[in-house]
């Protein structure tokens, strides 16, 4: 992987730079957990989507971090938002990820929308569409562990795990050790010439 | 993946893969309230058929209306067709309407092929004479995995009219390529000439080749083809090469039964057999709409490629 990402790097003539690195991941996802619980008044029906690929695995730690201090699980599961995209005639067709909702459906449950990177917005677009055609949750609310700002639409979130402040030229990566071995956000910058 | 759907044998095993996995999730959605996703919103997909069929016109209705496709179906019967119009001109004016994929059936094999040198849109192939028919092939390996997980190594067993099937052929080279050894199993007078160059085994016993099935494919005798003497009585085909009831018994415990359709029951297959929970006819049924989602969606849901093979 840090072969990989040293190639990547020295390809593109960029640098990069760490933001969030190990600790600071978990860090930033137990403060969530907490913001959840306080605005959720403990949590009670509240349902965690994860947006694959990575957006799953951060549903799922903040589950564990809400198991942890209150004693009662929450449901999660993952919302693919591949099918709603408004890009997919810009690319060939994309494989499919996972959508799978709990058992309870999301009926009249506070759902927690939960992804790596807030960009456009256009993806929380997609998933509120994917949403609608799933059931009627009572709220929607949106959780990011990297906002790096440029919105296209009027969305914004609820739960923000770091503001980074970007230009568009550069690029945000998140890392998770369940994905990709290790927990890290870079930001890769084009040098100048 | 190509830009058309003409043969099983345009299909490397990552394409099949694709397909198969991208069908995986698509099933998911049949159990929702809202079967719907708008994914193909404002893309034309025309249902062209030459010949009778229920099943796999439905199929591919309800598939590309499911992803927010339009559909215009179009039979021979009461068209133009009957006034003496060519394939061509209608290919031509379907052409000029928009669409952007067309779903031919045919009984004319490489009716498909022909097509689609000549419209811009993909060509999916819906069985065309005695050549291919690859989305049958595609729901029944998609329903063979969901039974039995991967088909590396598996032994299926394709029984009866080898000579008049598309579905065989399709479903001979697409097992093969995701690595299941097919044995082909009919009287020698019901065999293609050139079976030998398939990728596949021939036998003429049955009962020699159940016990090691994993697969158990019966193919409908197809009497409107049956136009010289393949063999002597009806009867006489369903004790060698039907399956009944003593036969299914000595079947594998896990083995399952599957039949294209539509069955001509009691004679290639035993009512009770194609009823019994060993047998997934009707799951292909449902299969096949997911199927044709995902080869539709692969087609027609990315970037149009231009007129040019990816």
């Amino acid at each position: 992987m840090v072969f990989c990402l040293a190639e990547a790097v020295s390809r593109a003539r960029t640098s990069a730079h760490a933001v969030l690195e190990g600790p600071d991941i978990n860090r930033a996802l137990i403060r969530i957990s907490h913001e959840i619980l306080e605005r959720t008044k403990g949590g009670e029906d509240v349902v965690l989507l994860g947006i694959p690929t990575r957006g799953v695995h951060l549903a799922r730690r903040l589950a564990g971090h809400i198991r942890q201090f209150e004693g009662h699980p929450v449901p999660v599961g993952s919302l693919d938002i591949t099918m709603y995209r408004d890009d997919l005639r810009t690319k060939p067709a994309r494989p499919l990820g996972r959508t799978e909702l709990p058992s309870d459906g999301i009926d009249d449950k506070t759902v927690v929308l939960v992804d790596d990177v807030l960009y456009s917005g256009r993806t929380v677009r997609a998933a509120l569409d994917a949403l609608n055609d799933l059931g009627r949750p009572r709220a929607v609310q949106l959780a990011a562990l990297v906002d790096r700002g440029h919105r296209e639409l009027p969305i914004r979130a609820d739960y923000v795990g770091k503001n980074l402040p970007t230009s568009k030229s550069e690029i945000v990566k998140v890392y998770l050790e369940e994905h990709d071995g290790r927990d890290a956000v870079l930001l890769l910058k084009e040098e100048d010439k | 993946m190509k830009r058309h759907l003409i043969s099983a044998a345009d299909l490397s095993r990552d394409d099949a893969l694709l397909i198969l996995d991208t069908a995986d999730e698509l099933a998911r959605i049949s159990d929702r309230s809202i079967k719907k996703l708008p994914t193909l919103r404002g893309r034309t997909v025309v249902n062209l058929f030459f010949e009778d069929s229920t099943r796999t016109r439905i199929s591919f209705e309800a598939a590309a209306k499911r992803l927010s496709a339009d559909v215009i179906n179009f039979s021979a019967k009461g068209s133009s067709v009957s006034k003496g119009e060519s394939l061509k001109d209608t290919a031509l004016t379907l052409e000029a309407m928009g669409a952007d994929a067309v779903v031919i059936r045919h009984g004319a094999s490489g009716a498909p092929h022909r097509l689609a040198g000549w419209v811009r849109g993909s060509v999916v192939n819906a069985g065309d004479g005695t050549h291919e028919h690859p989305t049958q092939a595609l729901l029944d390996a998609f329903t063979m995995r969901r039974r039995l997980g991967s088909l590396e190594g598996r032994r299926v067993t394709v029984v009866g009219d080898i000579l008049h099937s598309r579905v065989a052929r399709s479903n001979v080279l697409l097992l093969s390529t995701l690595g299941a050894e097919v044995t082909l199993v009919a009287p020698p007078t019901l065999l293609p000439v050139s079976v030998g160059s398939w990728p596949c085994e021939v036998s003429y016993d049955l009962d020699s080749v159940l016990p090691k099935s994993d697969v158990v494919m019966m193919l409908r005798v197809q009497r409107e083809r049956m136009n010289a003497a393949f063999f002597p009585t009806e009867r006489e085909y369903s004790r060698r090469y039907g399956l009944d009831r003593e036969r299914f018994a000595r079947l594998k415990e896990d083995a399952v039964v599957m039949h294209p359709g539509p069955m001509n029951r009691g004679m290639e297959i035993a009512a009770e057999v194609a009823d019994s929970p060993r047998s997934t006819i009707v799951e292909q049924v449902a299969n096949g709409v997911t199927t044709r989602m995902a080869v539709l969606y692969l087609l027609l849901g990315g970037a149009d490629l231009g007129g040019e093979d990816q």
